[in-house]
């Protein structure tokens, strides 16, 4: 009976690790722009920019960041807060196949309060400023090197790794 | 495999090898270490037991219920609505600096990545106050610019801001029954992606909208939540290399200035000699390395006259 028990405990351990090693799951961007850092850190250089939907393998996380590789063969390491466990299923078929997702839980992209149901309250509420706010939006864009720049430039320094 | 075994093993032993998993568990989930099974795996583990048994029934807060994309909207609309009052300070200067800054300070932060991403403007009023609707769109007043001395303190004001964003604080103002019409009208229309909604949404849209602007503008947040922000604040500046005290240097001078029953920050903040008193323990003790000329001169001349 011991022995059984050490047996069983092991046998529990492999599971464990087999749960472990299943977490190189897919998971979905969640934001329009998702950011593929080639280092995990708020300061590491843009690999590439993945759209709305896309679907990326994970194969390992570090604090925060998972690293990931695009359906492109891209690698590099991806903020939590861009992506989603849930398949996003984008109109017209972009995204991640439905026929992939099976037991997993969707999200359809353009769902309950989007552009459509803006446009509605803007016919209703007139004194409410859209075009101050798309201004907003569109003003400023910075590149990665541009914000490096700007930080080593103030003499910040920011802590090794970075990007918690 | 484990079923065969499980039909020739004793019924207590199968209940053992249970027992023996959830212990790998437990003990994998408290040494929260980056291993291949921190604490955020095992927490999902539960959640996703949790979700079978909430279908069809229980909703969640609007933090679960709203995509980022959703949440996007959401922000949007209120940020137009505050801009239907408040008008914009048109200084490419100013504007181009604070976004700059405020780029930096989001990435740096618990939630960088929102769905439309993180934008800033200058409002151009006396009053001193700042606004950080859902999804990362931040303004912040002349009058409360004015209150800072330095870029280390135009940072933390906007640290804080991004700090609520990063918490959705905003989306937590709205109504639960708001919350209840969406997740109704969504699961009426199952997967489909057909529009026709928008009539059956725009009552929640423009009820949620509402509540949040309202927060932001007349109520204001709890004293739990601007704490938080506070904290989170402390948190960015200290990561990017920022003074975290400059925080609570900008909150004296607040304090200064602060009129209760006041129509700006007054009504909507609670008294900052407070929010000191809360955050000076949290303050790292180290001192970042000393800012370079370089700092306050482009400070000085995006903001000096502001």
């Amino acid at each position: 009976m011991p022995k059984y028990k050490i047996s069983l405990a092991a046998a529990a351990l492999l599971l464990a690790a087999g749960l472990a090693w299943a977490a190189g799951e897919a998971m979905s961007v969640q934001v329009r722009e998702g950011q593929l850092r080639a280092q995990p850190s708020f300061l590491a250089a843009l690999v590439a920019t993945l759209p709305y939907g896309e679907r990326v393998q994970v194969a390992g996380e570090q604090g925060p960041w998972k690293k990931v590789t695009s359906s492109q063969g891209a690698s590099g390491w991806m903020h939590v807060s861009s992506l989603t466990p849930k398949a996003v299923v984008l109109q017209g078929g972009r995204g991640a196949a439905v026929g992939s997702a099976s037991g997993e839980e969707m999200a359809l992209a353009g769902k309950g309060f989007n552009k459509d149901v803006e446009a509605d309250f803007a016919a209703h509420n007139r004194g409410a400023n859209f075009a101050a706010v798309n201004k907003m939006e569109q003003s400023y864009r910075f590149a990665q090197p541009q914000i490096l720049a700007f930080a080593q430039e103030g003499g910040l320094a920011p802590s090794a790794g970075g990007g918690r | 495999m484990t079923a065969k075994r499980r039909k020739t093993a004793k019924p207590g032993c199968a209940t053992l090898a249970l027992a023996a998993l959830s212990l790998c568990l437990l003990a994998a989930s408290l040494s929260g270490s980056a291993g291949a099974f921190g604490l955020g795996d095992a927490g999902k583990l539960f959640e996703a037991g949790k979700s079978v048994v909430k279908v069809g029934k229980a909703v969640g807060k609007a933090t679960e219920e709203f995509t980022p994309e959703q949440e996007y909207y959401i922000g949007r609309a209120v940020a137009a609505s505050i801009l239907g009052s408040q008008r914009p300070f048109n200084d490419e200067a100013a504007n181009r600096y604070l976004n700059l800054l405020g780029q930096t300070l989001a990435d740096a932060s618990d939630r960088p990545q929102t769905f439309g991403g993180y934008h800033f403007l200058v409002l151009d009023s006396p009053d001193i106050n700042a606004f950080g609707c859902p999804g990362g769109l931040i303004m912040v007043t002349r009058g409360l610019l004015r209150c800072c001395q330095n870029e280390d303190q135009v940072a933390a004001v906007l640290a804080h801001e991004i700090g609520h964003v990063s918490l959705q604080h905003g989306l937590a103002a709205i109504q639960q029954s708001r919350i209840l019409d969406v997740a109704g009208v969504l699961a009426k229309e199952g997967a489909s992606h057909a529009g026709g909604n928008v009539a059956a949404l725009s009552g929640a849209f423009s009820g949620s909208v509402g509540d949040i602007t309202k927060t932001l503008m007349v109520n204001g947040y709890s004293r739990g939540q601007e704490g938080e922000a506070d904290a989170a604040a402390a948190v960015i500046l200290e990561r990017v290399g920022y003074d975290a005290k400059a925080l609570t240097q900008v909150l004296a001078t607040m304090a200064q200035r602060y009129q209760p029953g006041g129509l700006d920050f007054a009504k909507t903040h609670p008294n900052p000699q407070d929010r000191i008193a809360a955050l000076t323990a949290k303050l790292p003790s180290a001192a970042p390395a000393p800012a370079p000329p370089a700092r306050q001169a482009r400070y000085q001349q995006a903001l000096g006259r502001i």
